[in-house]
Parts: C-alpha cells; sequence; structure tokens
C-alpha cells in the first residue's frame, strides 16, 4: 500500500518530511534488493542465451534432420525423434491418468466432502505427495509398476514410465483443481440447488465451466512438470545408451511396451559426453524441450492472470 | 390439503429413481480418485520398506562405515552421501535464500505495479525450467566460469557447480513463497509504522518481515526439501556417477543421496552388482523420503501458522 502514498506526497513535500535528511540506509537498501531481483533473472537469462548459444550450429542448419533424426554415435548424424515419442506418450498418460482422476479427487474434496475428516486427511497426504522428491516416485514406479507388475507393463517400458510420471503430477493437479473450484462464489451453487439441479448438475452445469480456467492452468502446469522430468525416468529405466529401432511412426500403441527414451533422459546422457559434438547437440535437445515446458508454462499463467483480473 | 396429495407431492420432490442412482454412482467414482492418494502413499512407503528392511538385516554393519559410498562392491558408507547432500543444500541456500528473499522484499515492497505485473510471471515460468537443463548449465557455464575460477585445478564436474545449480533452481521458489507471504500482511500494519513516521526501510525491516516470518520460514523449509531432493543437477554437473570417497571438499568430484539413487539406475538395464546393491536404492530412497517427509511436515505448519494470523 506504499503506492497511494507516495503519490499522495508531492516530491517536495516528500523532502520535507523527511527532514531534510538524505536517507542513506534506505538507498541502499533498495539498491541491494534490486541487485538482488537483478542477480536472480540475470543468471537465468545467462542460462538461457548460452543454451540458445550452443545449440544454435545445430538448429541452424540442419533442424528438420535434428527432429526426426534418431539417436547414434556421430553426433553430426544423431536426432532427438526418438526422444520426442517417448515424451509424447508421457503426456499422453498425463493427460488420460492425472487430469481426470485429479480433477475428479479435487471435486470430491471441495464439493462433496468440504471440512470432513476424511477430507482433512486427504488434504495433508496431498500436500506431502507434493513435495516428495521425485526419484521416490521413481522408485515407486520401479518397485510397483516395474517389478511387480511386470505382466501388464512390460517392465522398463515406457506404460510404466507414463503412469509414474502421471502419479507424480496427480497432487499438483488435485492442489490447483482444489483451489480453482473453492474460488467458485456459493451463490452460483445455490442458484443451482434453488432451482432443483441435483449435485452432480450444479457441478457439471455451473461449478465445472467456471473454474475451467483454474483448472487449465493446473494441468498444463502438471503437463510441463512431467514432459521436464528426468529423475524417476532414469530409476523406471529409460534407455540412457542406444535405442535400437528405426524411426517407425510417431505414436502406436504397439510402443507401449517396449523400451523407450525420452527428451529430458537423451539430454542427460549426450551432457555426459565429452566429445565436442555432442555439447552442441545437448544445447539443441535442452532448446527443443525448453520451446515446449516454457511455452506451456507461460500460456498457463497468462491464462490464470487474465482470468483473475476479469473476475475482481 | 388432503394426505394424498402430500405423498403425490413428496414422490415428486424425490425425483426419478434414475437421477438418484446416477448421483450416487458419481459420489462413489470421486470419492475413488480421492483416496487414490492414500494408496499411493501407502505404495510410495511400502516399497520403499520392503527392500530397505532387506538391505538393513542382511547388510554387515561394517559396510556402512567404510570409506566411501561404492554400491557395486559393497560398500555402503552412508556418511558420504548425507554429508554430500547436506553440503550441496548448504551451499544452494547461500546461494537461493538471499537472491530470493531481495527479489521477494523488492516484488512485494518497493516495485512499481507495472513491474510487479511483469517479474512475477516472468519468475513464475523461469520456475519451470527442467532441473536436466540447470545441471548441463552447471557442468558447462557454471563450472568453468565461476567455479574453475574461483579455484585453480578444480576438476569440471565438482560439487560447488552443482550446489550452485540447484541454488538458481531454487530461486523462483523461495522468492514466490516469500512474496506472497509478505503480500499477506494487511496493508494497515505498514500504514500503521508510516504513520508513526518510520521510513520505508525500518516499515520492511521491522514490521513487514516480522509480520511475515511464518510465511518466510516455510518457503526456507520448502527450498531446502526441494535442494535435498534434487537429482539431475548433481547427477550430471557432480561427477561421481560410479560411487564417491568420502569427502567434504566441494571442490571435489561428490554425491549426494538422489544422484548415488539415480547413478545406480543409470547405464544398465538394470540395477546390479554386489548382492545388496538394488536394496541399498531403496535404503537410501527410504531416508531421502523421511528426511523431506519432516520438513514438509514442518512447512505446512508454518504455513497454517500465517493463515490463523490474518
Amino acid at each position: 500500500m506504499a503506492a497511494p502514498m507516495s503519490r499522495f506526497a508531492g516530491c517536495a513535500r516528500q523532502r520535507d518530511l523527511r527532514g531534510r535528511r538524505i536517507d542513506l540506509g534506505g538507498g541502499l537498501f533498495r539498491v541491494v534488493l534490486l541487485a538482488s531481483l537483478v542477480a536472480s533473472v540475470g543468471i537465468l537469462a545467462v542460462l538461457l542465451v548460452d543454451v540458445v548459444n550452443g545449440g544454435w550450429s545445430v538448429l541452424s542448419t540442419r533442424l528438420g534432420d535434428f527432429l526426426t533424426g534418431v539417436l547414434g554415435s556421430r553426433p553430426e548424424r544423431s536426432g532427438v525423434f526418438q526422444g520426442i515419442r517417448g515424451s509424447l506418450w508421457i503426456a499422453i498418460f498425463t493427460i488420460v491418468l492425472a487430469f481426470p482422476l485429479g480433477i475428479g479427487a479435487a471435486l470430491y474434496l471441495e464439493e462433496y466432502a468440504p471440512r470432513s475428516r476424511f477430507a482433512r486427511i486427504v488434504d495433508v497426504n496431498i500436500r506431502n505427495l507434493a513435495g516428495v522428491p521425485s526419484v521416490v516416485y521413481g522408485i515407486l514406479g520401479l518397485a510397483i509398476f516395474v517389478k511387480s507388475l511386470r505382466g501388464f507393463t512390460g517392465g522398463n517400458t515406457v506404460m510404466a514410465a507414463g503412469i509414474t510420471l502421471a502419479i507424480l503430477v496427480l497432487p499438483i493437479v488435485i492442489i490447483t483443481s482444489a483451489e480453482a473450484i473453492r474460488a467458485v462464489p456459493a451463490s452460483l451453487r445455490e442458484a443451482g440447488f434453488g432451482v432443483g439441479a441435483t449435485r452432480w448438475e450444479v457441478i457439471r452445469h455451473h461449478v465445472l465451466p467456471y473454474a475451467a480456467p483454474g483448472i487449465l492452468t493446473g494441468t498444463v502446469l502438471a503437463l510441463a512438470r512431467a514432459l521436464g522430468e528426468a529423475a524417476p525416468l532414469i530409476l523406471v529405466g529409460a534407455t540412457t545408451g542406444f535405442l535400437g529401432g528405426g524411426p517407425g511412426s510417431l505414436v502406436d500403441l504397439g510402443q507401449l511396451t517396449e523400451r523407450f527414451t525420452a527428451l529430458p533422459i537423451i539430454i542427460t546422457t549426450w551432457a555426459g559426453r565429452p566429445q565436442e559434438g555432442f555439447r552442441a547437440l545437448t544445447a539443441a535437445a535442452i532448446v527443443v524441450l525448453l520451446v515446449v515446458v516454457l511455452v506451456f508454462n507461460a500460456a498457463a499463467i497468462l491464462l490464470r492472470n487474465r482470468y483473475e483480473k476479469k473476475r475482481r | 390439503m388432503t394426505p394424498l396429495d402430500v405423498t403425490t407431492l413428496h414422490a415428486d420432490l424425490c425425483g426419478r429413481t434414475a437421477r438418484q442412482q446416477r448421483e450416487a454412482v458419481i459420489r462413489i467414482a470421486l470419492r475413488a480418485c480421492a483416496s487414490l492418494s492414500i494408496l499411493v502413499s501407502a505404495l510410495i512407503v511400502l516399497s520403499l520398506v520392503r527392500e530397505a528392511w532387506t538391505f538393513v538385516s542382511q547388510v554387515e554393519w561394517s559396510a556402512l562405515v567404510e570409506d566411501g559410498w561404492f554400491p557395486r562392491r559393497g560398500i555402503y558408507d552412508i556418511r558420504t552421501l548425507l554429508v554430500g547432500s547436506l553440503l550441496v543444500t548448504a551451499i544452494a541456500m547461500v546461494v537461493a535464500i538471499p537472491l530470493g528473499l531481495g527479489t521477494a522484499v523488492f516484488l512485494a515492497e518497493y516495485a512499481p505495479p507495472l513491474a510487479r505485473r511483469i517479474l512475477k510471471p516472468a519468475l513464475e515460468v523461469l520456475a519451470g525450467i527442467p532441473s536436466v537443463v540447470v545441471g548441463f548449465f552447471a557442468l558447462t557455464w557454471i563450472s568453468p566460469e565461476v567455479v574453475q575460477r574461483l579455484r585453480d585445478g578444480t576438476p569440471q564436474s565438482n560439487v560447488m557447480a552443482a550446489a550452485i545449480g540447484v541454488g538458481i533452481l531454487t530461486i523462483p521458489l523461495v522468492a514466490s513463497i516469500s512474496e506472497d507471504a509478505m503480500r499477506a500482511v494487511p496493508p494497515s500494519l505498514r500504514e500503521a509504522s508510516y504513520g508513526m513516521g518510520a521510513r520505508k526501510l525500518t516499515t520492511t525491516v521491522r514490521v513487514v518481515i516480522p509480520a511475515a516470518v511464518s510465511g518466510l520460514v516455510a518457503a526456507f523449509i520448502v527450498a531446502v526439501s526441494r535442494a535435498i531432493g534434487e537429482t539431475m543437477v548433481v547427477f550430471i554437473a557432480a561427477g561421481a556417477t560410479g560411487g564417491s570417497l568420502f569427502t567434504m571438499d566441494p571442490f571435489e568430484p561428490g554425491q549426494t543421496m538422489t544422484a548415488a539413487m539415480a547413478a545406480q539406475a543409470a547405464g544398465t538395464d538394470a540395477v546390479r552388482g554386489a548382492a545388496l546393491t538394488f536394496q541399498s536404492l531403496f535404503f537410501v530412497g527410504l531416508l531421502l523420503f523421511l528426511i523431506t517427509l519432516a520438513l514438509n511436515l514442518m512447512a505446512n505448519r508454518f504455513v497454517r501458522r500465517v493463515r490463523q494470523q490474518y
């Protein structure tokens, strides 16, 4: 609430009020704060510039070839096609599993059982799940989906990885959806009930449409998170070496039970190679990943801010 | 009104049975969705404890205090990983807390509204940078440009570069939660302070920050928890993928609990090695899980305190 005050006090008035002293400490404090902001944003800017700069030689000369080529031992002919395919599968699993289950859970917690004992327990549980490190989800995937359910998933397959990452982002989907649903005005529900709608009809026709932008924001953020994760995939057994098989089709149900890799895994593998050619290749793969993840993130945050402003 | 009218009216109000059945089915389905999260927690604990127990019950205790962490050779010195994790977290916090807090104070108290409208979303977008990207940046930029200049003869893979990377990764997190905490301080407190003739600096440091302290502490705890759990930056930039000797020197390659887990699983078709290599993975995982769980419970308590206050 400082803004209206400083606007209220004119420049000359302000000097009078300060009692003609120069506020050295205050000025210094402001400079330190500004410096930390510039440093925080600056480091991230250096990161982006460094990565784009490093990958430019690949991106500018053979972008199409890089996107459709397969992994190989020779940097000048390697591409990320298999990684894109793996990441696409992970996105599909997240959308099909985490979104409906997460939104369903949020609806139950907010609409059917708010402030109940059950909701309280589930709420604490979800908040803790959201803080569990991603490698630990990898352990879950390894123990349950790779080992115990081998008959269903086929072991170290894209299916095991997809389910693991869907579970990893589930708490994010639930927390953000629940917040969006909580923000729906009670009057909207009461109007629905007043004309004789059942609880589901109220949810279906009033609560969900109103909360849709908020829910969408959460789900897109969750999707971006799933696409950027590498640690759980390593534990579930993503192929870190070379992946057999040609380019093939982009998405085909037969791939569900095959070995897989994903963009973050390719980046990790290439980052560990000492040859100079792979460094440019890694940077190029990072640019591809960043474009996807940051575009998703930016879209979600802009969407949220826009709707927040509209409703105030 | 005759009694007959009342019964028909009542039947009308009850609605059709099919409609009620649909309601009941949906309710059960949604409740199942909500219960799923408890199942997930149970499965995590179960999968960790089962194999970790095998490890604890079969490992020779002398292998736990030998020098270094070399799971494939049957040497499981857990101190190596704990100290590695602590070292990385401590350095990361030295980077992230001042920068994140400074950014938050500036955005909450000093920035003009327009600057905040642009910078806050920008910071949130940057919070989504995947950790593999920061890992690569730590290895190829922070290490040669910063760390190797600090001390000659530092290998390219070192704990320092990885820890700075983890710090950078947590800056947006610290900034975002701290800013929220300070924005939650009611304006009346600031106005009262100005009314007493306090400067902006005094108001910020002596009124706003103390009032927001629970939220700030929560931000720090969440950041520590995130730094301990961070895997890929350390895995890529700190070297020592096969194992690590006990070291407290951040200018050497080193390993953390998380990176040790990833290193063990990477590179081969299955986690294998000595008899208990596979199980040691779960033991480290359980330890990591318990540490982060304790930190998160603590952070949640602080967050709740903020909510109660205002």
